[in-house]
């Protein structure tokens, strides 16, 4: 096996929710999750408002990294409606808003994995709100993406890369 | 706000609170407390939040809390006695 072809995994599809945009590690870390979830044959959405969208569409124009998109409500109602359903949920959170959106997945679809990435400023403050069922990465992340990275490598198995 | 901003709201807790002191100040203030689910409809709206999620009433008011990325939650009360209404008969009054 080499570093280009990494083993598949069990994850057939992933739902990506990304909260406010305003911090920047966000972007960096959903395409590289993105990235490495599609190499291991996950089909990935991305979800947010239209604003987070905005930025990855203007970061990856050619969807190399995330070709689904969907605007969050859009989302929350194919959940709801059980047209939709995801191996693994990865939330993206930095205030108290994203938590509450990683809860209603946690009670949408509890059969699903879900991870909550806490990061910004203060991530040990909302990491202690949390108090419903997932598994969590936090890390005191604003600009710099690479402890948060390391750490994301170790929950999913990823071999590290040095770049 | 979606739909809801197109209504006539009083938001009743100040921007930045957050979604636990909004469920507390429902569950505090309010004689008639209702409960529903994340995914529940206010408004043709989705509720977000940890469940259970506290809605007040009183009379034709509701209020509830509305949740979006940016904004955090917004403990918002609008009149409407059709919808207030359809909590009673659709929402549970225990946790």
């Amino acid at each position: 096996m080499t570093s280009e072809e990494p083993a598949q995994h069990d994850i057939k599809n992933a739902i990506l929710l990304l909260g406010c945009p305003e911090v920047p590690v966000q972007m960096a870390i959903a395409l590289y999750m993105a990235h490495n979830l599609q190499k291991r044959g996950t089909e990935v959405l991305a979800t947010g408002n239209p604003s987070v969208l905005n930025l990855l569409k203007v970061s990856d124009p050619e969807k190399h990294y995330i070709p689904k998109m969907m605007v969050l409500e859009k989302c929350i109602e194919e959940v709801v409606g059980k047209k939709r359903d995801c191996d693994l949920c990865v939330v993206f959170a930095h205030n108290d808003a994203a938590i509450q959106y990683a809860a209603t997945m946690s009670y949408l679809l509890p059969k699903s994995r879900l991870v909550v990435i806490v990061f910004g400023r203060t991530p040990e403050v909302l990491e202690e709100t949390i108090t419903f069922p997932c598994e969590k990465i936090v890390d005191k992340a604003v600009h710099n993406p690479m402890q948060l990275k390391m750490k994301i490598n170790e929950v999913f198995g990823w071999a590290v890369s040095r770049t | 706000m979606g739909c809801i901003e197109n209504l006539k709201y009083e938001m009743i807790l100040p921007l930045g609170a957050s979604f636990r002191e909004c469920r507390e100040y429902v569950e505090k203030n309010f004689a008639e407390v209702w409960y529903v689910d994340p995914g529940s409809k206010i408004f043709d709206e989705y509720i977000i939040g940890l469940p259970p999620i506290a809605l007040g009433l009183d009379g034709g008011k509701i209020v509830f809390p509305y949740t979006k990325p940016c904004h955090g939650t917004y403990l918002l009360r609008i009149e409407d006695a059709d919808e207030a209404d359809r909590v009673r008969k659709t929402a549970r009054n225990k946790k």
